[in-house]
């Protein structure tokens, strides 16, 4: 406590405010603050909730009777698509990410992300992306074959104008804000706890946002790949998913329910995260079962990604399969029981407290618990044959979504808002809302159950008199217009309260978790100072934690060096080992994400010299901005005073940004893993696959190029050696060896490819060949380039002996690229030659 | 005069049953495959309402219940029960008889050999947005129509011409995806003469709403009277 007294508290959140606040202006669009950014995206994921809920409700108007044409087939199979697409992609996802990035820090006692700038750039990505989508549905060109886009359907055969494409290039935009978020938050938890949060030190919501974030990892790049894939064969003719070459329709559903069963999951863990949160507070004690839950959502987590199948169940997979996919689906309910029991028993040994939040936790319970009891139905195969692709699977998944999703995010949505604006809700419009909500839905949904048993498929835009569907329908679209009462309720409650809300007092609801200690609303450094966090419960435990937080009375108080600073921690025992400095505002995301939307657009519009030169810009900005790192006069310069207690990340040889690097090498792992899948599915499944007359690479330059790749890896592995014990051969020349071989090996790659007699439009053996050496390339370009540039740095002092970090940042991804190289050619080119193939 | 209950009882299921039937409804089944599902069907329903109202009722009174003060240890202890009975016995016990009756009946659904004789057999073919309906031995060609005999296994081999489809006629049971290059076989054997309906069931395009089949199904000798008839074309 040696420096706090030198401060005055006043002074001290003036000099902070002056570091961590955003520019002026237009200038906020160039912010990277956590707090900001993450109402950002929680607001523009509202935005997209209610364009959402209106393309709901006109698909209601459409069915309310029998045998009416008011929107036409046309136009209802846009709205039906969209309305998933949006529910999905651009609200369901990304706002729970706003909600994870705005929480975390505050959650974990830190000052910010580790990655503020990729905030902003996941942010920017999801709204250009976001606004791609959206407007085609004003040109009259938006996507029309469903959400989940089952080929051939989708393909540009079926499907010739750009609906196809505006969904494949916009949701793939959006997605790179989900993996971003899923790396910045899955690092952050880990990383930057405040001092003595050991994991199990963790308030729940964090265990519950940890599992949201490594699944996003592991589960969007499925999805992206194959998004990539169908726009490749979309564009040029490319064979994936075309039967006639070797490619193979089911490929693709297989790649996107590998995506699409763990996004529920991704969904509800969050929301499930927010009860484990706001309930036990009402409850006035602890969570009951505190590592039942972390084993229920660990468990989660990994059933979730073994149960795609079961939405494929009438697609004439073997019944033994058909049958382990139902057990696995039916697992599911184990970690769910535990979590609602869990639940269960907070509130029967505790204190309730009966209010807002509780009465949306309430709605969620009985919602939830029947769409998870239908699902369990649904995982019964021959039950499942009878009930897909019905309005039955469509009421079960509204019940699971929005019960398990949309109640729990407006129970906290009434919990937080005062942590959020300092003011407080009206309860009277929140009752109301709720009520109209509650039984708008179930009016909705519970009876479109029998609309689905009683033979009504999904999907189809009218049906005819006698059906038997006529009252349940009109009872579904009056039930939807109530409920949309319900949201406007709710909207017009926040609306208020802004201006009539009363002021909130501190901590209102006598919460225990650590966002209920910054000012209400937050400053954008969260804490004037960092205290230690050994306990799951710190404002139970200390109910002035807050205070004394803000009177500057704990650590990283410093401000005249102007960084902005928050703790970096060991990821079991949170013992600090270092001080973070974070980029301030910066205007490269923006202009990253401006010339990724030029991209994108250049591939919507098929105008292909456009979107190259995109990415040509693309990597100037994204490289120039990791120059801005390290000791670089934007970043952490030498000159100005170091702290004495810890020393500054990129000091040290392990920081956020080591992580960081393995965590998205895991994303990219799973995308290549993914490839293989497909691969080895064409291969053995696709009913006309063909192997050309021979193979058309060539082994012996192939083995050259690896051998040059080996060569290289191996003399970076040395370089890095020398830095860990800081000594060894001159940097520079080092540096330049590996580029040098690096260079030698991505030419002679180079060459294969453009050499080999490579036919993809023909088959689908060379589709996925000629993917597959495009992605070693790049990854063998990159690393070249990235080498090059640490060259650079040394040559500028910000790389040295005595500053490896960034050297050794850069080691995992050689590792993984010469992984990749020679996995790619066992895979690709030994094993068929040992099957006789090719 | 007041009704007795068993009159009650009468009309409510009458009402139910009817608000059950329709020409595509699953819950009217007119077949064996059909009638199973839809058995399995009522058994889940009653099941989870039972369990639904238990786990909403125990809810409210936890949370409405006259509050009392729990001593750690005893506290710990009713976690514990709550989480290994509710979360894990409760499940399990749910899951083993559903997948013990459940999956022999998918099992039986299954195109498996005959004992004796073989089944008939049609081709189905999805088109955007008919079905094209073969019998190849009578060299016999439809579209949107297709007739069976009762009481006598059919295959139907599905595919697709273009996208992919999925074959539906609920009263007679399951639903199977026709795709392109795929030739899966549906096994279906109607109960008793009668018309039935089906429709496309995968979303298909622009006339998905309109892809409907139906389904006549006549004795033996009148099925075999119409191959005659119409096989002579």
């Amino acid at each position: 406590m040696s420096n706090p007294g030198a401060t005055e508290p006043r002074e001290l959140h003036r000099r902070l405010q002056a570091i961590w606040a955003n520019l002026p202006g237009f200038g906020t669009l160039s912010a990277v603050n956590h707090t900001s950014i993450g109402r950002r995206f929680m607001v523009t994921g509202a935005f997209f909730f209610l364009v959402g809920g209106l393309l709901a409700m006109l698909i209601r108007t459409q069915l309310a009777l029998p045998e009416q044409d008011i929107v036409g087939a046309h136009l209802y199979n846009q709205l039906f698509t969209m309305h998933g697409t949006v529910m999905m992609f651009l609200f369901a996802i990304p706002i729970l990410e706003g909600f994870a990035i705005y929480m975390v820090p505050k959650l974990i006692g830190a000052r910010d992300l580790v990655f503020p700038r990729i905030s902003s750039l996941g942010y920017y990505c999801y709204l250009f992306g976001g606004m791609i989508i959206l407007f085609s549905l004003f040109f009259g060109v938006a996507p029309d074959s469903g959400w989940f886009m089952y080929t051939p359907l989708s393909g540009s055969e079926f499907s010739p104008g750009p609906g196809s494409d505006v969904w494949l290039l916009g949701v793939t935009f959006v997605e790179i804000s989900a993996l971003a978020a899923g790396v910045e938050l899955t690092v952050s938890i880990l990383r930057s706890r405040s001092q003595g949060m050991t994991l199990r030190h963790m308030p729940i919501l964090c265990w519950y946002l940890l599992a949201m974030s490594l699944m996003i990892v592991f589960g969007f790049p499925p999805l992206i790949l194959a998004s990539i894939l169908l726009e490749i064969e979309r564009a040029t003719g490319l064979i994936f998913f075309e039967v006639a070459g070797g490619g193979d329709p089911i490929l693709w559903q297989h790649l996107f329910w590998l995506f699409g069963h763990p996004e529920v999951y991704i969904i509800f863990l969050p929301a499930a995260g927010i009860v484990s949160t706001v309930l036990p507070v009402f409850a006035q004690r602890p969570i009951v079962g505190y590592r039942w839950l972390v084993l229920a959502i660990i468990l989660t987590g990994f059933i979730s990604f073994g149960l795609w199948v079961h939405h494929m169940f009438t697609v004439g997979i073997p019944h033994l399969a058909q049958a382990f996919f139902s057990v696995a689906s039916m697992l599911v309910a184990i970690p769910t029981g535990i979590q609602i029991f869990a639940w269960l028993a907070t509130l029967w040994t505790g204190r309730v407290i009966f209010s807002l939040p509780m009465l949306w936790i309430f709605g969620f319970l009985v919602i939830f618990v029947a769409g998870g009891l239908t699902g369990v139905m649904l995982a019964l195969a021959p039950f499942n044959w009878q009930v897909h692709d019905t309005h039955f699977v469509v009421a079960h998944m509204h019940y699971v979504l929005v019960g398990g999703m949309f109640f729990p995010l407006i129970a906290g949505l009434y919990y937080w808002l005062p942590q959020l604006t300092g003011r407080m809700p009206s309860d009277l419009l929140g009752k109301t809302g709720f009520w109209l909500t509650f039984l708008g839905f179930n009016g909705t949904f519970l009876v479109m159950h029998l609309t689905g048993l009683l033979g009504m498929p999904r999907r189809v835009y009218t049906y005819a008199s006698g059906t038997g569907w006529e009252w349940t329908n009109l009872v579904s679209s009056l039930g939807g217009f109530v409920m949309a009462a319900g949201v406007a309720m709710i909207i017009l409650d926040v609306a208020l309260h802004f201006r009539y809300g009363q002021r909130a007092p501190r901590n209102p609801w006598n919460a225990d978790t650590l966002e209920w200690a910054t000012a209400m609303p937050p400053a954008p450094y969260n804490f004037a100072s960092l205290a230690p966090l050994p306990t799951r419960h710190p404002l139970w435990d200390n109910p002035e934690l807050g205070e004394s937080m803000a009177q500057g009375q704990h650590g990283l108080t410093s401000t005249g060096h102007g960084r902005r600073e928050t703790y970096g921690s060991d990821a079991v025992t949170g013992r600090i080992l270092h001080i973070i400095h974070l980029p301030t505002n910066s205007w490269w995301p923006l202009a990253a994400a401006l010339s990724l939307a030029v991209v994108f657009m250049g591939l919507l519009l098929r105008i292909y010299p456009l979107a190259l030169v995109g990415v040509g810009v693309t990597a100037v900005f994204v490289l120039r901005w990791s120059w801005e790192n390290g000791v670089h006069p934007n970043a952490a310069p030498l000159n100005v005073s170091e702290p004495e207690d810890y020393p500054l990340h990129s000091r040290t040889q392990d920081g956020p940004g080591l992580w960081g690097m393995v965590v998205a090498l895991m994303a990219n792992g799973t995308l290549y893993l993914s490839l293989l899948f497909g691969w080895f599915y064409l291969w053995t499944v696709a009913p006309l696959w063909t192997l050309p007359p021979e193979n058309p690479l060539s082994l012996a330059p192939l083995l050259l190029s690896g051998v040059l790749l080996t060569l290289a890896v191996i003399g970076y592995q040395q370089l890095v050696t020398g830095l860990r014990r800081r000594r060894g051969r001159p940097l520079k020349r080092q540096l330049w060896w590996v580029t040098g071989l690096g260079l030698g090996h991505f030419l002679l790659l180079l060459w294969v490819l453009v050499s080999a007699p490579l036919e993809g439009t023909v088959r689908a053996h060379d589709a996925v060949l000629t993917v597959m050496l495009y992605y070693l390339l790049i990854h063998s370009g990159t690393g070249v380039v990235l080498t090059a540039l640490q060259g650079l740095r040394v040559g500028y002092g910000y790389v040295s002996h005595n500053l490896p970090y960034e050297t050794i940042v850069l080691r995992p991804f050689w590792l993984y690229t010469l992984g990749i190289y020679w996995l790619g050619l066992a895979a690709f080119v030994l094993l068929p030659m040992a099957w006789g193939g090719g | 005069m007041v009704p007795s209950i068993a009159t009650v009882l009468a009309g409510i299921s009458l009402l139910i049953l009817s608000g059950c039937s329709g020409p595509y409804s699953t819950l009217d089944p007119a077949s064996q495959s059909a009638r199973e599902v839809a058995i399995i069907w009522w058994w889940m329903f009653a099941v989870s309402v039972q369990v639904l109202l238990g786990v909403v009722a125990l809810w409210l009174y936890a949370m409405f219940r006259p509050q009392r003060h729990f001593s750690q240890p005893r506290a710990q202890r009713i976690q514990n029960q709550w989480v290994i009975w509710g979360g894990l016995v409760l499940p399990t016990v749910a899951i083993i008889p559903l997948l013990v009756f459940g999956l022999p009946v998918g099992h039986r659904m299954l195109p498996l050999p005959l004992e004796e004789g073989e089944p008939v057999t049609i081709q189905v073919t999805g088109h955007q947005w008919w079905w094209q309906v073969r019998y190849p031995q009578q060299g016999i060609e439809l579209q949107d129509e297709m007739h069976l005999p009762a009481g006598v296994p059919v295959d139907i081999e599905l595919t697709s011409a273009d996208v992919i489809h999925s074959f539906w006629v609920p009263r007679l049971g399951r639903k199977l995806d026709a795709i392109p290059a795929y030739h899966h076989v549906l096994r279906l054997q109607a109960d008793e003469p009668g018309v039935y309906y089906g429709q496309c069931a995968e979303f298909c395009g622009f006339g998905h709403a309109h892809m409907l089949i139906t389904v006549h199904v006549h004795s033996l000798e009148d099925y075999n009277a119409w191959l005659e008839e119409v096989g002579d074309e």
